[in-house]
């Protein structure tokens, strides 16, 4: 684990105004590592993750990508560089199917006609390599899935265009049970393969599921980094609500060694 | 299990080799989730010409076949246009009266001795253009300036309908007589050059099938509608083969008719626009706009570029059916359009299962609901019956036709789609 992390925020601040967003926020996220990130509602979790996405620049503070700073100013800069992010509402076409809600807005093709079989291919491939087996056909409308089969596309068009940074906006918010289980699946396979996954959630079990490390943040501050192996929900919890920073393991500062 | 089960937890992603083996099952599947396809039109088209058939003498023949083709051709055309804007979301309630306006221009244009007379397939091509024009404008305040496409269009309709009042008060008409312009309604093919058409038309498709077949081998890809490919293909063949064979038939004073071109321009018009629809980026993205406009801005796709030319097509496919109507009679005049021109095209778009609320809906419905509005209007016309009976039908046919479609729909959705 003693590399550079994939992502890496340093003193990042964001006012909206008088409103301070983000104080001084540090971040990290490790390839191959499943981060989430939780707080209570007007923490900062969204304005981090749209500092990251390119939605909103960083007043002051550095972003260090693979190793090296970057400027994210808008979100095809944080595409070019391979972070996608999931949000909540998905962004799918109902009425389209689900090659072409992957393909959408980057489709293959020859003096403007459509290349469907290439699309359609490399479609059943990224699937095929997430595991996500519970779509008959990719040729169906994606108004006909289930949340958790949105969900796995939404996430899959993300990590097909060879990206390094996913970030998932709590993608089981709308989910039952058996669905969830199915995305918190797909979210530590994606870990596996090596991608950094950054998962906001406001529900704890999803957390201890998925996640290798926790960050909390309180009114725009670090409220404490955790290992999930060494912590529990009810440590999460007071970090959330009082912002305790007790037990600080592999954190920013002393990440590479934790 | 058929194949048309959807619940194969344990398959591959891959899709292909689950896709219902052919068009049977898959059409048998569509229909049983709420999915209904071209199937209510055709059944009642066929309905409607056993009907009238029946009940007048004139109906069932060779030149009333002609007949029906070359009256539907107009709204055929602003129909095609429609189906576009309607993809979107969006409105254009305009279109009655750009056809006015692109009728206008030709006629303008090639008036002898105005000191501006061209030669009258120039004026078609100025005409045109002049109405993708006046779309694109309308269309880049819908787009840029965010105003609901409903009101720029209603302000469309005005003012293009000013415009042609104000020209054509004082002379009331301007009779159209450059050849060209007319033949859009009253040139018809000699029965071999039908002939040939027909074969082209077949050929052409087929074509198309072939190459869809070859780039799916050679990637590798299965194929399973086998049954869909060839079916379509021999459908093809047979409408258009029938289509010409009746066509020939016809014979007016001791004139033989023959396939009229406006029949040979919807083909055309068809086939361009479906392609577009279908198989290019445009097209896509036309679809992803009306299904989720903010998804597409967010895809990176250009929203507002989008909508422009969508309400660019609808202008100039206003302007062809503007000018094989204005044909059709020689002539603009201060009636022109008929008031009947903008409804009943929308109607064919939205009969045809094209929804108004975006990303749902082919080109080719526009074809059949424009078909289906202009055999019950010559049938009831043929039969003796009056312009009113004639609105009412129209009317009853599309409500029965929504009503149809939402109630299938509704299904669709308690079935747990």
């Amino acid at each position: 684990m003693a590399e550079t992390p994939l992502l890496q925020l340093r003193n990042v601040t964001k006012t909206f105004g008088s409103v301070e967003a983000l104080t001084d926020v540090d971040f990290e996220v490790r390839k191959g590592e499943v981060m989430a990130l939780v707080g209570d509602n007007g923490a900062g979790k969204s304005t981090l993750v749209k500092c990251v996405a390119g939605t909103h620049a960083a007043d002051s503070g550095e972003i260090v990508f693979e190793g090296s700073q970057v400027h994210i100013t808008g979100p095809k800069d944080a595409a070019r560089l391979g972070i996608e992010v999931v949000y909540q509402d998905l962004a799918l076409c109902d009425n389209l199917d689900v090659v072409q809600n992957m393909y959408l807005g980057r489709e293959v093709n020859r003096f403007q006609v459509l290349d469907e079989p290439t699309m359609e291919q490399s479609t059943s491939r990224t699937l095929k390599s997430l595991a996500v087996t519970t779509i008959s056909s990719i040729r169906q409308p994606v108004a006909t899935l289930s949340g958790g089969q949105r969900q796995s596309v939404a996430v899959a068009k993300a990590v097909q265009w060879n990206s390094k940074l996913v970030i998932l906006d709590e993608p089981t918010a709308a989910l039952g049970v058996a669905q969830t289980e199915q995305v918190l699946a797909l979210v530590r396979r994606l870990g596996e393969q090596g991608l950094g996954v950054v998962i906001i959630s406001h529900n704890l079990h999803d957390i201890f599921e998925t996640a290798d490390r926790i960050t909390v943040l309180r009114l725009g501050r670090n409220a404490g980094v955790f290992e999930r192996r060494k912590t529990s929900q009810q440590e999460i919890v007071e970090a959330i609500t009082a912002g305790t920073r007790t037990k600080v393991a592999g954190g920013p500062s002393t990440g590479a060694s934790g | 299990m058929s194949a048309a089960d959807t619940l194969g937890q344990e398959r591959a992603p891959g899709g292909m080799e689950d896709e219902p083996a052919n068009l049977l099952t898959r059409t048998i599947a569509n229909i049983r989730s709420g999915n209904l396809g071209i199937v209510p039109i055709v059944v009642g088209q066929i309905f409607i010409v056993v009907f009238f058939s029946f009940k007048a003498t004139n109906f069932f023949t060779a030149v009333n076949f002609g007949n029906v083709i070359i009256q539907m051709a107009g709204t055929t055309m602003l129909a095609f246009g429609v189906v576009f804007v309607l993809l979107l979301g969006e409105i254009d309630l305009s279109i009655g009266y750009v056809a006015g306006i692109g009728a206008l221009t030709v006629a303008e244009l090639q008036l002898p001795g105005s000191g501006h007379q061209l030669n009258g397939l120039i004026a078609i091509v100025i005409a045109v253009a002049v109405c993708a024009l006046i779309g694109g404008i309308q269309g880049s305040i819908v787009a840029f300036v965010g105003v609901p496409s409903f009101v720029v269009t209603l302000a469309g309709y005005l003012i293009w309908q000013g415009v042609i009042l104000g020209r054509l008060e004082v002379p009331g008409s301007i009779i159209i007589q450059d050849r060209w312009i007319n033949y859009a309604a009253n040139y018809y093919f000699s029965p071999f050059a039908g002939w040939l058409i027909a074969a082209i038309i077949t050929a052409l498709y087929a074509l198309g099938a072939l190459v869809r077949v070859v780039t799916a081998w050679r990637k590798h890809v299965a194929i399973t509608n086998w049954f869909a490919i060839v079916g379509t293909t021999v459908g093809v063949a047979i409408a258009t083969f029938g289509t010409v064979a009746i066509c020939n038939h016809g014979v007016v004073q001791s004139r033989r008719l023959g396939l009229p071109l406006a029949g040979v321009l919807i083909v055309i018009f068809l086939i361009v626009l479906s392609f577009l629809a279908k198989r290019t980026t445009f097209g896509r993205h036309v679809y992803a706009v009306g299904g989720n406009a903010e998804a597409a801005r967010r895809a990176g796709i250009n929203v507002p570029r989008i909508r422009v030319l969508v309400f660019m097509i609808s202008g100039a496919t206003a302007a062809v059916g503007g000018i094989i109507l204005a044909a059709y009679v020689n002539s603009v005049a201060l009636t022109f359009p008929p008031g009947t021109l903008l409804l009943n095209s929308i109607a064919a778009a939205v009969i045809g299962g094209v929804s108004l609320f975006g990303g749902r809906g082919q080109v080719r419905g526009a074809l059949l609901g424009a078909l289906v509005i202009a055999t019950v209007s010559n049938g009831l016309d043929t039969a003796g019956y009056s312009n009113g009976t004639i609105y009412i039908v129209t009317g009853l046919i599309l409500l029965l036709a929504v009503t149809l479609d939402t109630v299938a729909r509704r299904l669709q959705v308690r079935s747990g789609r």
